[in-house]
């Protein structure tokens, strides 16, 4: 009986603290929300050796991190979250390690597919963003099943930069730019040839948007918040060109330690300076 | 400013290390016109005080051995302005000539064909002027935008490979490439080690992307004119306590 007794009592203590952050929320929403919040996951071997954990245990922990704030996030209406979940940098670390990072996202790719997820459980649709080609080989390949598995829901987005970097990306940009219009800027070639010999650049050729429009980040709107945890202040090579006018916040939580506080803490944050983004977006 | 070229490298507080200073400082010299109002001053006002914080940290800087500061000057974004910032930036470049006998470079950054005709006139004089030197490397980012900066980049490189400059394979636009392509080429350490944003907003606002992959980034409460060299030691101080690894190991 004691156990039942016990496990009834858990289940109400759970069912209140949902209740709170649902009026939390609730409470938050009455001013403006963030449309798409990006992490940058930083801190997780660094609280395994804290808290004398195996090394990869710093990695499991900061899932069940990301697990819970993506939760918070899609409950309170941010429709895009993304992650910096290995960047193209992070090959150059110890083969081990990078070899269980790669065996950690098989496994967490393929718990995504399964019905009782959370991705399913709120309708979230999963983007894979990066150099893909770099993966490893059965990582891809659950990558690219789970997008296509998800790509029917339509609730919320989510985001994992793998095998990403900010400079990758905008190489690959712009190289995709130029191939588009390589036409016209063959062209541009011919009409100074005809005319009296006028320089004519390539100068109108490629626009902002051709490069935009050639983004792995092009399937979501800029971030409003890039949130850094473990204390750094530094962007690491991630979302370089979409967080120019993104709210920056660093907490010094390492991440598996992050949790709803930091969250509410960012929102704040983000509503204080809100009138004031406005105006500057609304600026020619 | 009475120090000679001699003195560049000591003098260095006792809480920093020569080894570990930054070689490159970017400002984001962000609350000129929040300073002015704070006071019950015009914002022209306040433009003068930021200019005497700039004059002061670049005397600093160069005192210090960093070998390059960028500055954005953050409120000349739009070039929708009143004549104000036109005139106080044409001040200030009619006193960045005095800089040439310490042996500072100067070079401007961004669009300046959207500059009035006079100011971009004092500016291509004072570049010309300073390119060989070989002191403190100062770099103005007027009218600049980082994205602008990756797009005309891709233009040129685009050019190139049209005038056979560059083999339009995949493989030769390459991260390299970019970075011979960006405005901050002119410079010899183009990627700012440390961005110090002042005046409390804690975001980029379209500075320089690429080159700040990798920066150290410190936010301070205080507004630009009020950034004074207890400021900049305490942004320095953090700086040398970073771990920096580069996503590496």
């Amino acid at each position: 009986m004691d156990g039942k007794r016990k496990t009834i009592l858990f289940k109400l203590f759970g069912s209140s603290v949902s209740f709170m952050r649902r009026c939390l929320f609730s409470v938050l929403s009455v001013g403006p929300v963030p449309n798409h919040l990006a992490f940058i996951l930083d801190g997780n071997r660094r609280y395994a050796k804290k808290w004398n954990l195996g090394e990869g245990m710093g990695y499991r922990a900061g899932f069940l991190s990301l697990m819970s704030l993506m939760k918070y996030c899609y409950e309170l209406g941010v429709k895009y979250v993304s992650i910096y979940a290995f960047s193209i940098d992070n090959f150059r670390r110890r083969p081990e390690e990078v070899q269980y990072v790669m065996d950690l996202m098989l496994e967490k790719i393929e718990g995504m597919l399964k019905e009782e997820s959370l991705v399913n459980q709120y309708g979230v649709r999963v983007y894979f963003i990066g150099n893909l080609k770099l993966l490893h080989e059965p990582v891809r390949l659950a990558a690219e099943k789970a997008m296509k598995a998800t790509s029917n829901n339509n609730n919320s987005i989510l985001l994992i930069c793998v095998a990403y970097t900010s400079t990758d990306e905008i190489v690959h940009a712009a190289q995709q730019s130029c191939e588009d219009k390589w036409a016209a800027i063959q062209s541009s070639v011919n009409i100074k040839d005809s005319q009296d010999g006028e320089e004519k650049d390539t100068n109108d050729v490629i626009k902002l948007s051709d490069i935009e429009s050639h983004m792995y980040m092009r399937v979501a709107p800029d971030p409003d918040i890039l949130v850094r945890t473990s204390g750094e202040t530094r962007l690491s090579n991630f979302l370089l060109w979409q967080t120019s006018n993104s709210l920056l916040y660093s907490p010094k939580a390492l991440w598996p330690e992050i949790g709803l506080r930091h969250l509410v803490w960012a929102v704040l944050n983000f509503q204080r300076a809100h009138p004031y983004l406005e105006k500057r977006r609304k600026q020619p | 400013m009475s120090e000679e070229s001699a003195t560049i490298g000591k003098g260095l507080p006792e809480v920093l290390s020569a080894q570990l200073m930054p070689k490159h400082v970017a400002f984001i010299a962000d609350g000129n016109r929040r300073w002015a109002n704070e006071r019950g001053l015009p914002a022209e006002l306040g433009h003068c005080a930021g200019k005497r914080a700039l004059v002061e940290l670049t005397f600093l800087s160069r005192k210090w051995g960093i070998k390059v500061v960028s500055i954005f000057a953050f409120s000349t974004e739009n070039w929708k302005r009143p004549k104000e910032d036109v005139s106080s930036m044409m001040c200030l470049f009619q006193e960045l000539q005095d800089f040439d006998r310490y042996g500072t470079r100067i070079s401007c950054i961004g669009d300046r064909s959207r500059l009035p005709e006079c100011l971009r006139e004092v500016i291509n004089s004072l570049e010309e002027k300073t390119k060989c030197n070989n002191g403190l490397h100062l770099i103005f980012a007027i009218n600049y935008s980082g994205r602008f900066d990756i797009l005309q980049a891709t233009r040129r490189i685009a050019g190139k490979v049209r005038d056979g400059k560059l083999v339009g394979h995949e493989d030769e636009i390459d991260e390299n490439v970019m970075d011979e392509e960006l405005q901050t080429n002119c410079a010899e350490f183009p990627c700012p080690d440390l961005v110090i944003r002042t005046s409390g907003e804690q975001r980029l606002s379209n500075f320089m992307l690429w080159q700040l992959a990798y920066s150290e980034l410190f936010f301070s409460h205080k507004n630009f004119p009020d950034f004074k060299e207890q400021d900049y030691v305490e942004a320095l101080v953090w700086f040398q306590r970073r771990n920096r690894r580069f996503g590496g190991p």
